[in-house]
C-alpha cells in the first residue's frame, strides 16, 4: 500500500523508551503519538454522498492499540471455540474472528457517549467497548459475575455505562432499536450518533427499511452499518440478494461500501459517518468484512464455501496480519516484540477464562430477580410448589 | 411495579390522619408488608361501611370503592376509614377518551421524558382523538406521527425507553400490534431480564382492542390472549374514564412495560371524575358492586353487560358481587380470592376467546389457589372462538349477553 510518512523523525523510537504499555516487561515499542498518515488498500465507494479520504491520520499508538485489541478479541473468539467444543459454552455461540477490524476501527472513530447496537455476534464489540474478558467468559458459562449475570448468555451482552446496547438475538430486530436510540439522541440533544449494526441476511429484512424510512424522514443521527460477510448463515449474498450493493439499498438514504479488513479503513468511514449523521441525517456503512468460522459452534462453514476460500482470504486480507506488516514496516515494533505481545494476550485471556471458570452459578432464587423493576408483590412458583417457591419483594 | 397512591376526595381527607395526603407527587413504592395491610383496610371498607352500597346502582357514574393509599405501612391501620372516601363532591364530568387524554397531558406535562408515538397520533388528533390537541401543545417531537410500521415503530419506542425516554406508543387498533409482536414479546418483555437488570423498558403500548360494531373480523381482535404469557409486562384494561386516567397515569409512571387495553366502544363512556390528581393502582381490581351470592369476574367492556345482567339478577333475588379486573396481568389474587373465600361461586364473564383467554388462565389461578373454598366449578363465559363477522345479529352472539350471564348465575348458584 502506498504508504507516506509524514512524521519526522519519531520513528527512532526503537531506543529504549520507556512504555506506557501495561505489561511489566520493558519494551522497545513506540508510543509515539505524533500523526502518521496512511493510505487505505482499497478505495471508498459511495452513494449519494463524497468518499472520505483514502489518507488515514493515524498514530503508532493507535496502530499499536489496534494490533493489541484485536489479537485479544481473536484469542477471546479462539478460546470460546474451544470452552464450546469442551460444552463449558452451551447453546449458541456465534463467533466474529475474521471481522475484529470492525470492532476497533468503529471504537477509534467515536467516544462512548455515542451507542452501538448489534446482534448476537457481539462478543467483540462488548470488548471493543470496554466490557472485561472475565466478564464475557463468565457470562459464556452462565455464571452469575457474566455481565448479565448469566441470564443472557453469547447473545445478550450488555453494556450500559459504555453505551453498548447489546446483544439481539432475533435477525434484525436490533435495527429499529437502534433507531430508537437515535431518536432519544436527538431528543436529548446529545450531540451523539448510534451505530445500528447488522448482517447482510438481516439486510433483506422489512424493519430495516421501515426504520430507514423513519430515520431519514426524522433526520435522526444513525449510521447503520451492514457488516457483509457475504454469507447468511449458509445462504452466500448472490442468493438472498437481488441486490447485493448493500450500501445502495438505503435509496434515498447515502451509503458508503468500505473495506471491513483494515482496521484504518473502518475508522475513517465511521469518523466521516458520525460527521455526516450529526448534520444530515442517516447513512448506510456497508463494511465489507469475513467471517472465518461458521455462522454458529454447530455450523462447520465449510458446507457452502470452500476451505481454499477461507484460507485464502486469511492470508490476503486478515486484519491482524495487515496491522502487524504496517507496524512492522514502519518500525514501530519489531517481530519479536508482536509475538510477545501476543504471548501475552493469551496469557491474559487463559488468565480470564481460568477465573471464570471458577466463579459461581447464579442460585435459583435469581431465576424470578429482574422480571420486573421492584418486582411485584406476587408469590411466583416453580414447577415444584415446594422447593422452587420464591417471594417476589 | 408503579408506587401508587391517590389523592383523596374532598371529605374523605378531611377525616383522616395527615398521611392521607392528597399530594400525590409524593408517593412511595409499597412495600410487602404495606400490601397484606393495605387489603386489609380495603375488605374492611367494603363489608361494613354502607356508602359502598349505594353504588351498586347500574348507573355508569362511577363506583368509588379504591381505599387511599397510605404511604406508610405503620400508618396503614387507619386506612379502614378512608376507603369509603372518595367521594364525588368535587370534579368535572368527561367522557373516557377525554380523560386518557387528561391523564396523557398532565404526566407529559409532568415529565419531558414522555413522548408519544403513533399513527396519526399529531396533527390528526387520533383516530380516537386521544392526543388531540397534543401535538399543538407539545411539538412534533414529543407527538410523533409516524409512518405504517409497526413492527419498526415499537422497536424505536422500546430502543428510545432503554436510554431512559418513557414512550408510549399508540397502535390504531390493538390488531395491528401484532405486526410488532416480536419487538413486543422480545424485546419489550424480556430485555430487563437478558441485561441482568441494566435497561428497563418503561413504555406504555396502548390502543383499542375488542368487539365494535360491525368492523370485521381483522378489526375486533382481543390481543389479551395473546400477549398474556410474555413474561416482563404488565397488562391492564380501563373500563371507565375514573380508572381509564388514573390506570393510564400510572402506566406512565411505572418503570416497567406496561400494556393498556381500551375498548373501542367504551371511548364515549360520561363520569364525573375528581378534579384533583390521582392514581390507579396497577395491579389492583375494582369492587364495583359487593356482594354475597356469587363472585362475578370481569374487564372492559363485559364490565358493563354485567351491570345490566345484575339488575335483573337483584331483582330475582340474587345478591352478585362484581369485580373488575382491570389488572390483567398480573391478576389481584388478593381481592379475587378475598371475594371467593366470601362468596364460594365464582363466574367469569370475558371478550376473550373461550381457547387460551384471559378467562381461561383466570380459572386456572383461581382452581389452584383457591380450590378449598369453591362451592361449584368456576365457570367462564367467553367469546366464541370464531372470527368475529360483520353481520350484527351474528356479530351480537359472538359476544357474551346479559342473558347469558343471568343464566349462568342461577345456574351457578342453584
Amino acid at each position: 500500500m502506498a504508504i507516506s510518512r509524514l512524521s519526522s523523525r519519531s520513528n527512532t523510537f526503537l531506543k529504549p523508551a520507556i512504555t506506557a504499555l501495561h505489561s511489566p516487561i520493558r519494551r522497545h515499542v513506540s508510543t509515539d503519538t505524533s500523526p502518521i498518515t496512511i493510505e487505505t488498500a482499497v478505495p471508498f465507494t459511495s452513494h449519494l454522498c463524497e468518499s472520505p479520504s483514502r489518507s488515514v491520520e493515524t498514530s503508532s499508538e493507535e496502530i499499536l492499540a489496534f494490533f493489541r485489541d484485536m489479537a485479544r478479541m481473536r484469542r477471546m473468539e479462539i478460546a470460546a471455540d474451544s470452552l464450546y467444543k469442551a460444552k463449558l459454552i452451551r447453546g449458541f455461540c456465534h463467533l466474529y474472528d475474521g471481522q475484529e477490524a470492525l470492532a476497533v476501527g468503529m471504537e477509534a472513530a467515536i467516544t462512548k457517549k455515542d451507542a452501538i447496537i448489534t446482534s448476537y455476534r457481539d462478543h467483540c464489540t462488548f470488548i471493543g467497548r470496554g466490557g472485561k474478558l472475565v466478564d464475557a467468559f463468565s457470562e459464556l458459562m452462565g455464571r452469575k459475575t457474566g455481565c448479565s449475570h448469566g441470564k443472557g448468555g453469547s447473545m445478550h451482552f450488555y453494556k450500559k455505562d459504555a453505551s453498548f446496547y447489546g446483544g439481539h438475538g432475533i435477525v434484525g430486530a436490533q435495527i429499529p432499536l437502534g433507531c430508537g436510540l437515535a431518536f432519544a439522541q436527538k431528543y436529548k440533544k446529545d450531540e451523539a450518533v448510534t451505530f445500528v449494526l447488522y448482517g447482510d441476511g438481516a439486510a433483506n429484512q422489512g424493519q430495516l427499511f421501515e426504520a430507514l424510512n423513519i430515520a431519514a424522514l426524522w433526520d435522526l443521527p444513525a449510521i447503520l452499518v451492514c457488516e457483509n460477510n457475504h454469507y447468511g448463515m449458509g445462504t452466500a449474498t448472490w442468493r438472498s440478494a437481488k441486490s447485493p450493493a448493500y450500501f445502495k439499498r438505503g435509496d434515498y438514504v447515502p451509503g458508503l461500501k468500505v473495506d471491513g479488513m483494515d482496521a484504518l479503513a473502518v475508522k475513517q468511514a465511521c469518523k466521516f459517518a458520525k460527521e455526516h449523521a450529526l448534520k444530515n441525517g442517516p447513512i448506510i456503512l456497508e463494511m465489507d468484512t469475513y467471517r472465518y468460522h461458521g455462522h454458529s459452534m454447530s455450523d462447520p462453514g465449510s458446507t457452502y464455501r470452500t476451505r481454499d476460500e477461507i484460507s485464502g482470504v486469511r492470508q490476503v486480507r486478515d486484519p491482524i496480519e495487515r496491522v502487524r506488516k504496517l507496524l512492522l514496516s514502519h518500525d514501530i515494533a519489531t517481530e519479536k516484540e508482536l509475538k510477545d505481545m501476543e504471548k501475552e494476550i493469551r496469557k491474559e485471556v487463559d488468565d480470564a477464562v481460568a477465573q471464570a471458570k471458577e466463579s459461581p452459578v447464579p442460585d435459583s432464587s435469581e431465576l424470578f430477580t429482574n422480571m420486573y423493576v421492584k418486582d411485584c408483590g406476587v408469590e411466583s412458583f416453580g414447577a415444584d410448589r415446594k422447593d422452587l417457591k420464591v417471594t417476589l419483594p | 411495579m408503579s408506587a401508587i397512591l391517590q389523592g383523596a376526595g374532598a371529605g374523605a381527607a378531611a377525616a383522616l390522619t395527615p398521611f392521607n395526603s392528597i399530594d400525590s407527587n409524593k408517593f412511595v413504592a409499597p412495600s410487602r408488608s404495606s400490601l397484606s395491610v393495605r387489603s386489609k383496610s380495603y375488605i374492611v371498607a367494603g363489608s361494613d361501611d354502607g356508602t359502598n352500597k349505594s353504588f351498586g346502582s347500574s348507573s355508569l357514574i362511577a363506583r368509588r370503592s379504591q381505599p387511599l393509599m397510605i404511604p406508610n405501612a405503620v400508618t396503614a391501620t387507619k386506612a379502614d376509614t378512608a376507603a369509603s372516601s372518595t367521594s364525588l363532591k368535587s370534579g368535572h364530568e368527561l367522557l373516557l377518551y377525554e380523560a386518557l387524554q387528561e391523564g396523557l397531558e398532565e404526566e407529559m406535562d409532568r415529565d419531558p421524558h414522555v413522548c408519544v408515538m403513533g399513527e396519526d397520533v399529531g396533527h390528526y388528533g387520533g383516530s380516537y382523538k386521544v392526543t388531540k390537541g397534543l401535538a399543538d401543545k407539545f411539538g412534533d417531537l414529543r407527538v410523533l406521527d409516524t409512518p405504517i410500521c409497526e413492527n419498526a415503530f415499537t422497536g424505536m419506542g422500546i430502543g428510545a425507553a432503554m436510554t431512559g425516554l418513557r414512550p408510549i406508543i399508540e397502535g390504531m387498533n390493538m390488531g395491528f400490534l401484532l405486526l410488532a409482536f416480536n419487538q413486543i414479546s422480545n424485546n419489550c418483555g424480556m430485555l430487563h431480564y437478558t441485561s441482568g437488570g441494566q435497561f428497563t423498558i418503561p413504555v406504555v403500548i396502548r390502543g383499542p382492542g375488542g368487539v365494535g360494531r360491525q368492523l370485521g373480523a381483522e378489526h375486533s381482535q382481543r390481543l389479551e390472549s395473546y400477549f398474556q404469557s410474555i413474561p416482563g409486562i404488565q397488562m391492564v384494561a380501563c373500563s371507565t374514564p375514573y380508572n381509564a386516567k388514573g390506570l393510564m397515569k400510572a402506566a406512565i409512571r411505572s418503570e416497567n412495560p406496561v400494556i393498556l387495553f381500551e375498548h373501542v366502544l367504551l371511548y364515549n363512556l360520561k363520569e364525573s371524575i375528581p378534579d384533583e390528581e390521582y392514581i390507579c393502582n396497577l395491579e389492583e381490581a375494582e369492587m364495583v358492586r359487593p356482594g354475597e351470592h356469587i363472585t362475578i369476574l370481569t374487564y372492559s367492556r363485559m364490565r358493563y353487560h354485567v351491570m345490566q345482567a345484575a339488575k335483573t339478577l337483584v331483582n330475582k333475588g340474587y345478591d352478585p358481587e362484581v369485580i373488575d379486573i382491570r389488572s390483567l396481568k398480573p391478576f389481584d389474587l388478593h381481592t379475587i380470592g378475598n371475594s371467593v373465600k366470601k362468596t364460594h361461586r365464582v363466574l367469569i364473564v370475558e371478550e376473550c376467546m373461550r381457547t387460551g383467554g384471559i378467562g381461561a388462565s383466570l380459572t386456572a389461578a383461581i382452581n389452584e389457589n383457591f380450590h378449598d373454598y369453591l362451592d361449584a366449578p368456576v365457570m367462564c363465559l367467553s367469546s366464541q372462538d370464531v372470527p368475529t363477522p360483520y353481520a350484527g345479529t351474528l356479530e351480537e352472539w359472538t359476544v357474551v349477553q346479559p342473558a347469558q350471564i343471568v343464566t349462568a348465575v342461577e345456574q351457578l348458584c342453584q
